[in-house]
């Protein structure tokens, strides 16, 4: 097993250790300390929905009914514990993978897959959830949360002392986005302006085939460090902590206070896309290293441990995932192909003569092979 | 009327943009205090603040990724890019997401995002401050690439161009940016008699037309001047926009004249020219008294200042090209 896949606990926030067992921290735990019982479980089952739907994309991609999917097994903990960090008015900026974050939005997940099955580029509204379009050239989204807080500074909607008014923004990147030009500059952009944007870098060890210690010779969250923006690491698979050290984080920001990059910690259990081999560049000894220290099974424990679920809301809870799935099954294979005519739709916001000429010599073309009763009475 | 640069009329119409949409800002390098390197914001950092004239980082990736971010977030930036060999750090977010957002978001999302380019040569200057990439952004679906040839154009265009819902690439021709001219600063951009994607008739002419935008206007003006000493009238049309291209008035004129020879700075190959030689032929084959000629620059890179005005499609080789498609 290489070594930079294991867990590098230095400085490592956690709150909830991998066999289940909660762990104190001075600056950390206050900020848990009024999630319930029903908080708990609510984390729990947003990981388990975020994992049913993740399994059953990948199943749809298998049968054929995507053209690729990218798994976000194994990331639950990160992605649930950030997401639920956020305020409703805070604006999220997604990478690709963040299907738990979505799940967290409040958006119906099989809006992805539309994307996913080459119907549409993004199918969702991102208004309707201040949850933006998956950006999938790595590292691009950056700069736009950073422009988009830039925004919410002229806006007046940052350290107003209103924590109900005051807003930041979220963008979710992996280890791989932090070798990006972009990443840096939004870095250079955030500190200059102290715009309120938290930089979520979800570092799962591997940007398809390439190690961390591809990207990086030093621990990813020092990056932050040379740019002036507090930066930490948190074990990205303890979906405690990521609430903990994101709300932290967030509360900066909207406050005023400026940016934040966070490094979590985690593990990409799947491989990168549908597309990717892993067993060409991982060993199965890494993998199971990780397995032990899922992010779902350890809040199991806590759940069981501390009364907070009985094996009644359990088998309730894999009922809801059974039957989400089969909705998800369903909705996706009932996605209709879009009209042809479609593409030429939303080039521009207003007329543009060369694509509206070429949209009416392309409909013309295409009435050429119809036949010739369809035909009739078209000019 | 009023007489003002080019500069100076695109700084009125800059100043104009600012004062009737306080969701307009300008951002880039040394916009600021400075006015720019060539002071087309100059006085506008004092009027309207660092929030709406904003210096940025030396980053011009960052520049339009965090514009495309105030965008989304309801603002009109307008970038500047100091130089045109300075703009490919911006490409990808260019190409990638500024000109595709409104497409891939099914039109929910518009970002009127306006780049600022000062672009073309003959200025004296040292590498990557001469150069003429507008045919790579005209190639883009998704982004406006327009330019304008005279101090009435930068003032209206510029606004027009702020106004646009679709991001523009607002190519300015450096070179005359000194050149002045008669400006109407109570002109409405919005009731402008051409929009902001439509050629212009620069002059009336009947033997042959000259396609020319930015720089190369002027050159075409000089050539028509020139060529109508000789007896020989030459109708020379701004296109003001290369995405749109207003194929429809250059064809009009085409058709009357017999006659095309389109001229830019950039190199002739892959370029406009080509595009329009083409649109041109297909559109006007039985009207061509000659081939359509294209005069521009060669496939170099932009040469040495000692040598840019051999290399620069100056009076005499626009000339040239006149005297070879009237010899057919």
């Amino acid at each position: 097993m290489s070594q930079q896949a294991q867990i590098d606990d230095t400085d490592l926030v956690q709150l909830l250790t991998p066999t289940g067992q909660r762990v104190d921290h001075p600056d950390y735990t206050p900020r848990i300390a009024h999630l319930d019982a029903a908080a708990l479980r609510g984390m729990y089952r947003d990981m388990v929905m975020t994992r049913r739907f993740d399994s059953e994309a990948t199943a749809l991609q298998r049968q054929g009914e995507l053209g690729l999917w990218a798994q976000s097994l194994g990331q639950e903990g990160a992605q649930v514990g950030s997401g639920r960090a956020a305020a409703p008015r805070d604006m999220i900026f997604p990478a690709y993978r963040e299907h738990g974050v979505a799940f967290t939005r409040g958006l119906e997940l099989t809006k992805i897959l539309r994307q996913f099955r080459g119907i549409d580029h993004g199918g969702w509204d991102p208004k309707d959830h201040n949850f933006h379009l998956y950006t999938l050239v790595v590292g691009s989204h950056t700069l736009h949360a950073t422009g988009y807080a830039m925004g919410l500074q002229r806006d007046g909607v940052v350290g107003t002392g209103d924590p109900d008014r005051d807003t930041a923004t979220m963008v979710y990147f992996g280890d791989g986005a932090t070798s990006q030009g972009d990443t840096s500059e939004a870095l250079v952009f955030a500190a200059v302006n102290n715009a309120p944007v938290v930089f979520f870098c979800q570092n799962n060890q591997w940007a398809i085939s390439e190690p961390t210690s591809r990207q990086s010779r030093v621990p990813l969250y020092h990056r932050g460090s040379g740019f002036g923006i507090p930066s930490l690491r948190v074990d990205g698979n303890d979906v405690l902590a990521c609430y903990a050290v994101t709300s932290e984080a967030l509360e900066r920001a909207r406050s005023g206070g400026g940016p934040t990059f966070i490094e979590a910690y985690t593990y990409r259990m799947g491989a990168h896309t549908t597309s990717d081999d892993p067993t060409r560049y991982r060993s199965a000894a890494e993998e199971q290293y990780w397995r032990d220290r899922d992010p779902i099974e350890r809040l199991r424990v806590l759940l069981v441990a501390e009364d907070a679920a009985d094996d009644a809301w359990f088998a309730e809870l894999d009922a809801e995932a059974a039957a989400y799935g089969e909705h998800i099954r369903s909705t996706v294979r009932a996605f209709e192909r879009p009209a042809t005519m479609s593409m030429f739709s939303d080039v521009y916001a207003g007329p543009h003569a060369i694509v509206d000429d070429e949209r009416a010599w392309f409909e013309a073309y295409q009435r050429t092979f119809a036949d010739t009763s369809a035909t009739t009475g078209v000019h | 009327m009023t007489t003002l640069t080019l500069a100076g009329a695109i700084n009125a119409g800059l100043r104009r943009a600012l004062e009737s949409d306080p969701k307009v800002l300008l951002m880039g390098e040394d916009i600021g205090a400075l006015g720019g390197v060539f002071r087309v914001t100059d006085g506008l950092h004092r009027d309207f603040g660092g929030d709406r004239v904003v210096d940025t980082p030396l980053a011009e990736s960052g520049i339009v990724g965090t514009a495309i971010g105030l965008a989304l977030r309801g603002y009109r930036p307008v970038c500047e890019i100091q130089f045109d060999g300075f703009i490919f750090p911006a490409f990808d977010q260019i190409t990638t997401q500024l000109a595709r957002m409104h497409y891939r978001s099914q039109g929910l999302i518009n970002l009127p995002v306006v780049i600022r380019v000062p672009y073309g040569g003959g200025i004296g200057a040292i590498e990557h401050h001469s150069e003429s990439p507008e045919a790579l952004f005209a190639h883009t679906p998704g982004l406006r690439v327009v330019s304008p040839a005279t101090p009435a154009d930068g003032f209206l265009m510029i606004q027009q161009a702020i106004t646009s819902p679709d991001p523009v690439l607002f190519f300015e021709p450096k070179g005359r940016y000194w050149d002045k001219g008669e400006v109407d600063l109570d002109a409405d951009p919005a009731e402008a008699p051409e929009g902001l994607g439509v050629a212009r008739i620069a002059r009336s002419g009947t033997d042959l037309t000259i396609a020319a935008y930015g720089p190369t206007v002027a050159t075409a003006l000089k050539a028509a001047e020139a060529a109508a000493a000789e007896g020989t009238s030459i109708e020379v049309v701004d296109l003001r926009s290369l995405s749109p291209l207003d194929t429809a008035t250059l064809a009009a004129s085409v058709r009357r004249t017999g006659r095309c020879v389109v001229v830019h700075e950039a190199p002739v190959f892959f370029g406009a020219g080509a595009e329009i030689a083409a649109r041109i032929t297909e559109a006007c084959f039985f009207e061509l008294e000659a081939p359509v000629l294209r005069v521009g620059g060669f496939h170099i890179p932009y040469p040495v200042s000692k040598l840019e005005h051999e290399y620069l499609p100056g009076l005499d080789r626009v000339l040239d090209a006149v005297d070879r498609a009237m010899a057919h």
